[in-house]
Formats: structure tokens, C-alpha cells, sequence
């Protein structure tokens, strides 16, 4: 909807209609206002001097600052990436026929979104210590194939993802499962009765349909993400946006400057979520935002009609408007 | 070709419940190969359910119906020296349903491909045909049903008729020896309906079986080699289309009265 049409442009209608808009002052009241009112919050923001403009500057690209933005970007998206892969198996886990998979995955939601990510993260921290060695063999016996030391394989990074990574997919995956239970029934059937199996039903008719669903409050979802990666402080990991900032500011005795640092980093790049969420969208969008031209939103009658209207005579007048098209039929 | 003499449909004694709803009290149905047959009856009655069990789409709670003399649903086996019936796997039900072709009332296409996608999904990933043989038989059997220009098209793009003909396709790619149609009409605005029988009476006399639900009584009395009036989960008449005309059973007459 980026440009305005003219409705009947190049059409030949005699009697057009050209009319001044109605006139309101209304908005043009409020318009002054508001622009009154971001003029000085930009005043404020500018001239302010305890805001410290140039220390933001000269940190704003720091060595220190920029690790951190590689490491908040790495934790949002390697935690990102693994609770989507792990929520969609939670979702289809909850709606299959085995109980005990039903089971597990209610267990799983209820106890990592009924728990706080930092408690969570704590425990990852330690999870070396309370779980010194993972190994391979048979269980419940003392027989091993193969084991390593935790200590090497729960880094203090890989626990910051992994903590962040659990308690994100039990939240994504009631998203998701909404996302398949707003697909249609008569999909399903319709795949069904063309001998589709359950698995590839759900892989290109089903979850390609809840994507649409599923995208936006995933992108909430990320963008939260984002800002939960300061709470991996609890593991400890020191090395994101926040905690790097922080570290500055404690050096300097100049907070203010080095919030403001953390922010525009946060906005820059929510910001780029925002545009890469809405290509997604898109893509996830084709076939729904189609319409042909003066036919928004009409949608087939579902009810059916009463039965009768059926005529004879009538209906064969159409089938022969109708006959050439179907020669082939016949042929 | 099949042979002659096997039904292609054969329902015995079928009863369906929902619950504790009795829908369907004892079905008996024989549908011959190359025939068309036309179920009436009012809202309620159980047509739809009756042909939802041909496909499996519900489960029967008693009786048989076979479709070319195989037996739907379930097999026999052998436990402990006696004869037990085994329900079928999900592969072995996809096989049964490979010979059946099913249009539905509300079209059920898949609204994120376009009308070629549709038809080719199937023979792509059920039947693992290779995409271009897949794209020249969609664009055949789109053509087919008038819809040759229409390839590129999502379906909200695509009239009510032409999505019902694009429905149709999408079954027809499959090969089924069989058709199924549930009230494929009733969800159209009238002047849609006559497209749709269009295509429906040239599968006909290209010799396809056919089983219609259908309130369209002009099309029955044309097409059909056989008419059943169903009424309260049972098959209160059945005969040639001259029934319409000259209905005996007292219900069918007054369904007939309300409808024509």
C-alpha cells in the first residue's frame, strides 16, 4: 500500500466527483503539539550535559563494546535457533498420539517456563560441579564406552546458551502449537485423501500455514531474547553488551554515558530484527495477502444453500457456454 | 481396465456412531466400475459421513465396505488359530487411498501454493515423481479442467468455481480409479455451480466411477447410472435416475417436493 491510487484512473466517468477534502482542525492541532513536544525532548536530549554526548561517542565503538555485541548477537542467535528447532519438536510432541511423549513435553514446559531463566542459568553455571563427568555406556551400570570431563563441554558460554536456549523453546512452543492448531482441519483431510503421511503433512501443508502465526510473536520472542542475554551474568559469563558496558562505567564512574551506549546497540539491533522479521513475514505471507483486484476480503459462501436451486434446463444452457474449455475432456 | 464384474464399491451393513450419536444404522451400497452414483438426502442424513468412510477419513464402528473387492480400514489375520481383524498401518491405509480421488465441499486447497503447486504436490512427494514430469502433468490436468491460464494463481486469487476445478485436478493427478465428491457445489455462488458440474459430467463420460453427494437433483437426473436417497442413517430408496421422477417411498417424494 505505498502509493495512493486514484480509484478508475483512465476510465472514462463523465460525471467524476472532485471535492475538497473535508477540513479538520483537529489533527492539525494535535500535530503542532506533538511536534512541539518531541522538539524539546530532542532539546533536552541534546543540550543536556550530564548525558555526556561525547563519552557516548568514543565508547560507542570500543573494543570492549563491540566483543560484547558479538557475544550478545551469538547468544540471542545460537539460543534463538536451537529453541525454535526444540519447540516446534515440543509442539508436534504435545499433539501426538504416544502419551508419553505428550508427557514429556508437558513436563518439559512446566517446569522451564515455571522456573526463572536466572535460577536456570545458575544452575547451568554449576552443572560441572554437581555433574562432574558426562559419559557414555549403559545405564544403571557401571559399564562406560566413553565419557569427558562436564567441565570441558559446559564452558561457561555453552551454559549461557544452553540455559537461555531451554527456558526460550518451553515459551515457543505454546506458540507455536497455537500456530498448528489455527491450521485448518480440512487441510489435513484434504492431504490425507491425496495419501500424504503424517510427517509430510505436517512438514508442507501444516507448518508452512502456522509459520504465518508463529512469526510475529517469535520475533517479540527474539527481540526479548536479545535483552535476557545480560541475565547470563547468573552462569557467570562476562563477556556481553550489558556486563561489558557496565565494566566501562565502573571504571569511568560515568554510568550514564555507557547505558546510553548499551541502548543504541540494543536499538540498532532490534532494528535490524524488525527488517528481517518483516521479509519474513512476507515470505511466510504468499497466497494470503493475494487478491485479485475488488475482491478483498470475499471469501466463498461456506453455507450451504438450499437444496433445489438445481434447474434442469438452466444448467445445461451453461454447460455449453462452458463446453468449449473442457473439449479436451472428452477428446 | 478393471473388470466388470468386482464393485468398485461394496458397503455391508455400515454403521457409523459419533459418540453416542448413531449416525449411520446399517449401509448397503454397490457402486459397478464406470458408473455414476448420486447420494440425496437432507441435511443430517449421513451422506457425507458414508462418503468420509469410503476414505477414511472416519473409522467404521460396524460392517465392511470393500473398494475393489479389498476390504477398507482392516485386514484379516491369524491370532491363536482364529481369524481376527487387524487395523490397517498408515502406509497400507495411504495405499488404499491412492485409488480414491476426493473433492470436498469447502475446496481445501492449500492456500500458500499456487493452483500448479497444488496439483503437484502430491505425484511430487507421495508418488516421488520427478518435478518436471510433475509440472507437465499439473499443467495437463489444470488445462483439463479450463483452468490452463490459471497455473501461477493462489487460491484466494481464484473464484469459488475455479477453485472447486483446481480441487478437482488436484485429485485427478493422483490417477484414482475412483472419485469421491462431497457436495462439491454447495459452497458456490450459483452462477459458479454450472463450471463445476461441467467438468464433473466430462469425467463421467470419460468412463470414471463416481460417488456424488450432491443437492444438484438436474445434474443427478442427467449423469447418474444410479440414485440413492438416504434419510435418518439409512438408504430409504435406490434405483436409475427415473426414481426422481417416479419416487415411491413417501420420505423421498417429500424431499423431492421440497427441492424441485
Amino acid at each position: 500500500m505505498a502509493k495512493k491510487e486514484i480509484d478508475g484512473e483512465g476510465l472514462d466517468i463523465p460525471n467524476r466527483i472532485k471535492a475538497l477534502p473535508v477540513r479538520r482542525t483537529g489533527p492539525i492541532v494535535a500535530a503542532v503539539i506533538v511536534a512541539l513536544f518531541a522538539a524539546m525532548l530532542i532539546q533536552g536530549l541534546v543540550t543536556n550535559e550530564r548525558l555526556d554526548w561525547p563519552t557516548v561517542w568514543k565508547y560507542l565503538f570500543n573494543e570492549n563494546v563491540l566483543n560484547g555485541v558479538r557475544y550478545t548477537l551469538e547468544l540471542t542467535v545460537i539460543s534463538m535457533v536451537v529453541a525454535i528447532i526444540l519447540s516446534v519438536i515440543l509442539a508436534v510432541m504435545r499433539k501426538s498420539i504416544n502419551p508419553v511423549l505428550r508427557g514429556v513435553s508437558w513436563f518439559f514446559i512446566w517446569f522451564f517456563r515455571g522456573t526463572p531463566v536466572y535460577t536456570q542459568l545458575v544452575f547451568w553455571g554449576l552443572f560441572s560441579v554437581l555433574v562432574p563427568k558426562l559419559s557414555l555406556g549403559i545405564p544403571f551400570t557401571d559399564v562406560s564406552f566413553w565419557s569427558i570431563d562436564s567441565s570441558v563441554v559446559v564452558t561457561a558460554f555453552n551454559a549461557a546458551w544452553i540455559g537461555l536456549a531451554l527456558n526460550e523453546a518451553a515459551y515457543l512452543s505454546e506458540i507455536v502449537r497455537a500456530g498448528l492448531e489455527a491450521v485448518d482441519s480440512g487441510q489435513t483431510e484434504a492431504a490425507e485423501a491425496l495419501g500424504m503421511g503424517r510427517t509430510l503433512i505436517m512438514r508442507r501443508i501444516i507448518l508452512p500455514q502456522a509459520m504465518r502465526i508463529i512469526i510475529p510473536p517469535t520475533g517479540n520472542e527474539t527481540i526479548g531474547m536479545l535483552k535476557s542475554t545480560s541475565l547470563v551474568l547468573a552462569v557467570p559469563f562476562t563477556y556481553e553488551l550489558q556486563f561489558a558496558t557496565n565494566a566501562i562505567a565502573n571504571r569511568l564512574y560515568k554510568p550514564i554515558p555507557l547505558l546510553l551506549v548499551a541502548c543504541i546497540w540494543y536499538l540498532f539491533i532490534t532494528s535490524v530484527m524488525m527488517v528481517l522479521q518483516a521479509r519474513l513475514e512476507k515470505h511466510f505471507g504468499k497466497g494470503f495477502d493475494a487478491r485479485p483486484v475488488g475482491t478483498k476480503g470475499k471469501q466463498p459462501p461456506y453455507d450451504p444453500p438450499y437444496p433445489g436451486r438445481s434447474d434442469g434446463e438452466q444448467r445445461d444452457d451453461v454447460a455449453k457456454l462452458n463446453q468449449a474449455t473442457f473439449t479436451g475432456l472428452n477428446a | 481396465m478393471a473388470d466388470t464384474t468386482t464393485p468398485a464399491i461394496r458397503a455391508i451393513g455400515v454403521h457409523k456412531a459419533f459418540g453416542s450419536l448413531h449416525v449411520l444404522k446399517g449401509v448397503d451400497l454397490t457402486v459397478m466400475p464406470g458408473t455414476v452414483t448420486v447420494i440425496l438426502g437432507p441435511s443430517g442424513s449421513g451422506k457425507s459421513t458414508f462418503l468420509r468412510l469410503i476414505n477414511q477419513l472416519e473409522t467404521l464402528t460396524g460392517g465392511e465396505i470393500d473398494v475393489n473387492g479389498e476390504m477398507i480400514g482392516y485386514k484379516t489375520v491369524e491370532r491363536r488359530g482364529k481369524q481376527v481383524l487387524q487395523t490397517l498401518n498408515d502406509k497400507e491405509v495411504a495405499a488404499q487411498r491412492a485409488k480414491l480421488g476426493m473433492v470436498f465441499q469447502r475446496f481445501n486447497l492449500f492456500p500458500h501454493m499456487t493452483a500448479l503447486e497444488n496439483v503437484m504436490e502430491a505425484p511430487v512427494h507421495v508418488k516421488h515423481m520427478n518435478k518436471h514430469e510433475a509440472r507437465e502433468l499439473a499443467a495437463m490436468e489444470l488445462n483439463r479442467v479450463g483452468l490452463g491460464e490459471r497455473l501461477d494463481y493462489y487460491p484466494a486469487q481464484l473464484s469459488g468455481g475455479q477453485q472447486q476445478r483446481v480441487a478437482i485436478a488436484r485429485a485427478l493427478a493422483m490417477k484414482p480409479e475412483i472419485m469421491l465428491f462431497d457436495e462439491p457445489t454447495s459452497a458456490l455462488d450459483p452462477e459458479l455451480v454450472g463450471e463445476v458440474l461441467n467438468v464433473m459430467r466430462s469425467l463421467a463420460k470419460e468412463g470414471m466411477t463416481m460417488v456424488c453427494v450432491t443437492h444438484e437433483i438436474g445434474f443427478a437426473r442427467e449423469v447418474a447410472d444410479q440414485v440413492v436417497f438416504m434419510d435418518g442413517g439409512v438408504v430409504v430408496e435406490k434405483g436409475g435416475p427415473e426414481i426422481i421422477a417416479n419416487p415411491t417411498e413417501p420420505r423421498f417424494k417429500d424431499f423431492l417436493q421440497h427441492v424441485l
